[in-house]
């Protein structure tokens, strides 16, 4: 496999988990939840690092897990028990975690192998020569792509096995529980699939970056259909093209992939927002004046 | 004024429902007899949602108890259907009409399991009852008001329960809609269900319901519709608000007080 | 310490700027903040930060220096553009505002990413120190930078001291200011330009990625101590100016921290410290109220359990077991020798030889308890048709509950009964 292709082909994992997770969130308006997810983990994946010392472990990706879903838990529990509206709940819990996670990179500059800049924008680029590399010795492959394509993996088997309950809890909640399915089991079960997704692509686009691949391309898919299984095949698509074509904007102007990808991730939405045969601003402009003409 | 039965197939005892502390029904003590249609009447903010959200179990109660078919909710849910109000959920959802109705065999097929052969067939056939055949694969974005109602019925029929919860089923639904599902409504009592709907409108009253429920923040009176939708009573229901009673519930909120005496461990 | 004392005696003229420039930049912030906060708008301050970036950006490779007035007005326009896009993107479309938020931030801040990565690769020498816009750098703030933040900041507070009235009304109820014929889009316009500025100059102290903190949680930290809008926001103002001064002294001990993180870490201090412990909305105090209700309810249960007996054996006065007591109120033994301490303490009992009465003001007490009860009772079956047998539980809670002015209508409404459904007398003074 060229270089190119592997970056790609990790960008593209890493767009796709994020994309499906991202449909339920923007349709349960919880997009800013999963905004202060991907920033909060960050504590946990430094605190992991730390006493692992590595950066394949599976408690890295549990821990920062827990982490994910102790950030929902105090945004709700400063929003009920504190009465502090879910808006500063959020931005105060996901800055506040943030900021420990910074600080310790700082801290442990020299024992953590992660940076500033790693947090900003992640390392895809590297993606080719770090290498999973068995203790006997034996040259398995990038390791990130072991990493994301195991997570998308997870995510697919999660969201085909739930699919049904993830889709009533959605749309309908009240409904769900009158019938006896649990919506707190399932937000959960979800924030903890948002956790692990924004861990594993955390090192490739970074903490911030992350939520540009969660909800720009559902936010594009909702625009072009009105049914939630083609929503999600759409995102899977538009994310690997954002991939694709953050790959070679960033190549051509030596700039950050991860930046690239979430610029093109705009573009794209920006052009469903304006065209979209059913739902765009133009079209929308376009056919009224026409009516008005008729 | 309140009509007692024997063999309830609702039975709500004491309930006192609260948000946030603040009740918004008190004491509501009634019972209700099978295979009839009851209608929920009372003004807007009366609690009628509140009462149905909480027999459904949505949300919890400040004291009392509720038992439907003589048991706990949770062991009757496959028996008992809920039609929420219409605005409760996002119609922009990308979902088509024979999604939402199959959704009401979700209860049924349990975790993971997908909807089987068997299963459309049955929401279809509640889709032809509510005369939505032609719109199976319409998006729901693209609904009427009044169609978005006749999916949320044909999702509660889907249910095949025997005890049904309609919060407004007729809001936003025109004349001709309406008269389609009272009569659907009322094959469905016919064959021994019980029907419970809210309804604003009180003209069709009498011609709809043979048994109101008519609440106030408290319940107001239950019974038979002739000798209970009177012209007393509907004065009663919509009259004067009880301000001493909403001044005690502000109280309670303010102070936080427990919502009943919790505090005293029995021995 | 010496440092500390170096930082804190002012002499260095440097350290006077950035502990002024600080100063003035947090609490402009927070100043601004708190009404996005009251708006329930506080995410929106966050989508503007994070857009800020490329406008940063694209102003340095426009003008290829890294002048603070050029890089305010880049700052400046991309912040604006995507106010208005959040705007435009959830009223044009069936895309919600959370969606349209952050969307939007995230896109925008990709594209500042992308930029200043080409920036950092372009060689040129001018940049470094372009990317402390993302965790800020309250020490390095010097000379003119500081004059033009400053100045900025300055005219922030000045607005904000002219339209304060204005802005409470529109954060508090748009409709209601709309209704007295105040220019609510003239008011919001001004506004919203205000939170881009705060944003622009904010992010010097801590940087774009946490610059939300600095507009959410000072105002989220001062609501907790206050009713009152002015009050909540000086508390938001010295508490972001407090974080600000720490930030600075943190950038002039240790240069190698991030300043905006450390900045965070004591506002978000604070914001925790007063969740819990501020006094009337704090969780610990709601927690301690509750559990005073509840002593305070079986002290009156207690009482209530005298007078009964008194009722029955019609002597309020005589002596009583804690066995006699027990029989007429079912209660773990404890808690109720708890609870008659704290009455022989406040007054409403007398104890000797292991008996327990009544003093007068505790048998008024006892009573008053009761004649709450029964009047409850009757207003149950009065008014909301309860059965006889029903209204005891409900009237159990009441009793505690009711206030002597809504006694005295509770009285007048029911025309002062002689007795309760069950017979019992209605014990009036
Ligand atoms: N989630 C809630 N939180 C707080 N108060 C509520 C909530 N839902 C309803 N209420 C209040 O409870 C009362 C009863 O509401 P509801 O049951 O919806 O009335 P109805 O359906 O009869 O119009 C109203 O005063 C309403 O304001
Ligand atoms: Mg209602």
């Amino acid at each position: 496999m060229s270089n190119d292709l592997q970056i790609i082909l990790a960008g593209s994992f890493v767009a796709t988990a994020c994309g499906l997770l991202g449909c339920y969130l923007i349709l349960r308006k919880m997009a800013m939840v999963g905004d202060a997810i991907s920033h909060a983990v960050l504590p946990g994946i430094v605190l992991a690092f730390l006493f692992t010392g590595s950066r394949d472990s599976v408690t890295m990706v549990i821990g920062a897990g827990i982490i994910g879903v102790l950030t929902t838990f105090l945004i709700e529990f400063f929003h009920k028990k504190g009465k502090l509206q879910t808006d500063a709940s959020i931005g105060v819990t996901f800055t506040w975690l943030f900021a420990i996670g910074v600080i310790l990179i700082s801290v442990f500059a020299g024992k953590v192998d992660l940076d500033q800049d790693c947090v900003l924008y992640g390392e895809i680029a590297y993606v080719p020569i770090d290498l999973w590399i068995t203790d006997a010795g034996t040259v398995m492959g990038p390791r990130v792509l072991y990493i994301s394509g195991t997570v998308l993996l997870i995510i697919l088997v999660f969201i085909a096995t739930g699919y049904k309950e993830l889709f009533l809890t959605t749309f309908d909640p009240a409904y769900a529980t009158a019938v006896g399915i649990s919506t707190v089991l399932w937000h959960y079960l979800l924030m903890g699939a948002v956790s692990i997704t924004t861990v594993a692509s955390f090192e490739s686009v970074g903490a911030i970056l992350v939520v540009a691949l969660l909800i720009a391309p559902p936010a594009t898919a909702y625009l072009l259909t009105e049914d939630l299984f083609k929503m999600m095949v759409l995102t899977t698509i538009i994310g690997v093209l954002v991939s694709v074509s953050g790959y070679y904007l960033a190549v051509a102007t030596d700039g950050s992939i991860a930046g690239a990808m979430a610029t093109m991730a705009g573009l794209f939405f920006g052009l469903a927002f304006l065209f979209s045969p059913t739902e765009g601003y133009l079209v929308k402009k376009f056919r009224k004046e026409k009516a008005v003409m008729h | 004024m309140i009509t007692q039965v024997e063999n309830p197939i609702v039975e709500i005892h004491d309930l006192t429902v609260s948000y946030d502390k603040k009740p918004v029904l008190w004491d509501v003590d009634l019972s209700l007899p099978k295979g009839h249609l009851i209608g929920i009447i009372g003004p807007n903010g009366a609690g009628k949602s509140t009462l149905i959200k909480s027999v459904m179990g949505l949300i919890p109660n400040s004291s009392g108890y509720i038992k439907l078919f003589d048991q706990d909710l949770s062991k009757v849910r496959g028996r008992i259907s809920y039609v929420p109000q219409r605005e409760t959920v996002d119609w922009d959802f990308p979902a088509s009409v024979i999604d939402v109705v199959l959704m009401g065999r979700y209860g049924k097929l349990g975790l993971f399991k997908r909807p089987r052969k068997a299963d459309i067939e049955v929401a279809m056939d509640c889709l032809r009852k509510v005369d939505m055949e032609a719109f199976k694969d319409r998006q729901i974005s693209q609904l009427s008001g009044g169609q978005q109602q006749r999916v949320f019925l044909a999702r509660a029929l889907a249910q095949q329960a025997d005890l049904y919860f309609m919060d407004e089923p007729f809001a936003g639904v025109d004349a001709a809609t309406e008269k389609t599902i009272i009569k659907l409504l009322r094959e469905m009592t016919e064959r021994g269900n019980t029907v419970i709907v809210v309804h604003h409108d009180l003209q069709s009253v009498p011609q709809y319901f043979d048994w109101v429920i008519m609440l106030n923040m408290r319940l107001v009176a239950s019974g038979p519709t002739e000798s209970t939708f009177t012209s007393e009573i509907l004065q009663e229901t919509y009259g004067g608000k009880l301000t001493l009673l909403s001044e005690v519930g502000n109280l309670l909120k303010q102070g936080r007080f427990p919502s009943r005496e919790q505090t005293e461990v029995k021995n | 310490m010496e440092t500390f004392l170096d930082f804190f005696s002012f002499s260095d003229p440097n350290v006077r700027y950035v502990v002024l420039g600080s100063i003035l930049i947090t609490a402009s912030s927070a100043i601004v903040g708190s009404f996005t906060f009251l708006k329930k708008k506080a995410l929106v301050g966050d989508a503007v930060a994070h857009a800020v970036l490329p406008g940063v950006c694209l102003s340095f490779i426009l003008y290829g220096e890294k002048n603070p007035l050029v890089l305010i007005i880049g700052a400046f326009t991309t912040g604006w553009i995507a106010l208005t896009l959040i705007d435009f993107i959830s009223s044009k479309s069936k895309i919600k505002e959370d969606t349209a938020i952050g969307l939007i931030l995230s896109v925008f801040f990709g594209i500042g990413i992308f930029l200043l990565t080409i920036i950092q690769k372009s060689g040129n020498a001018a940049q470094s120190g372009l990317d402390q816009f993302l965790f800020g750098k309250a020490a390095s703030l010097v000379g003119s930078d500081l004059i033009t933040f400053g100045l900025v900041a300055v005219l922030l507070l000045v607005a904000v001291y002219l339209f304060f009235k204005e802005f409470t009304l529109i954060s508090f109820d748009k409709d209601f200011a709309a209704s007295v014929g105040l220019p609510i889009r003239a008011m919001e316009l001004i506004l919203t330009t205000l939170t881009v500025l705060a944003v622009v100059v904010g992010i010097q102290a801590v940087g774009v990625v946490l610059m939300a903190a600095m507009l959410i949680t000072p105002a989220a930290a001062a609501r907790f101590w206050t009713e009152k809008i002015k009050v909540m926001i000086w508390l938001a103002a010295i508490f972001g100016a407090f974080s600000g001064i720490s930030g600075a002294y943190i950038s002039y001990v240790a240069p190698s921290m991030p300043t905006g993180p450390w900045i965070v870490i004591v506002i978000s201090s604070i914001a925790f410290f007063s969740f819990f412990f501020a006094p009337g909305r704090g969780i610990i105090q709601r927690l301690l109220t509750q559990k005073r209700i509840k002593k305070h309810i079986v002290d009156e249960n207690i009482l209530k359990a005298l007078y009964q007996l008194g009722e029955e054996e019609k002597n309020f006065f005589d002596k009583r077991t804690i066995e006699t007591i027990l029989s007429k109120r079912t209660l773990r033994r404890d808690l109720l020798i708890k609870s008659l301490k704290r009455l022989k303490r406040e007054g409403y009992l007398k104890h000797s030889d292991g008996l327990w009465f009544f003093t007068t003001e505790g048998k008024n007490k006892g009573q008053r308890v009761v004649k709450l009860h029964r009047l409850w009772e009757v207003y149950l079956i009065q008014y909301l048709r309860i059965a006889p047998d029903h209204v005891h539980d409900d009237a159990d809670t009441i009793e505690h509950v009711l206030t002597p002015e809504l006694e005295a209508r509770l009285e007048k409404l029911l025309n002062y009964p002689s007795t309760d459904p069950h017979k019992s007398e209605i014990p009036y003074e």
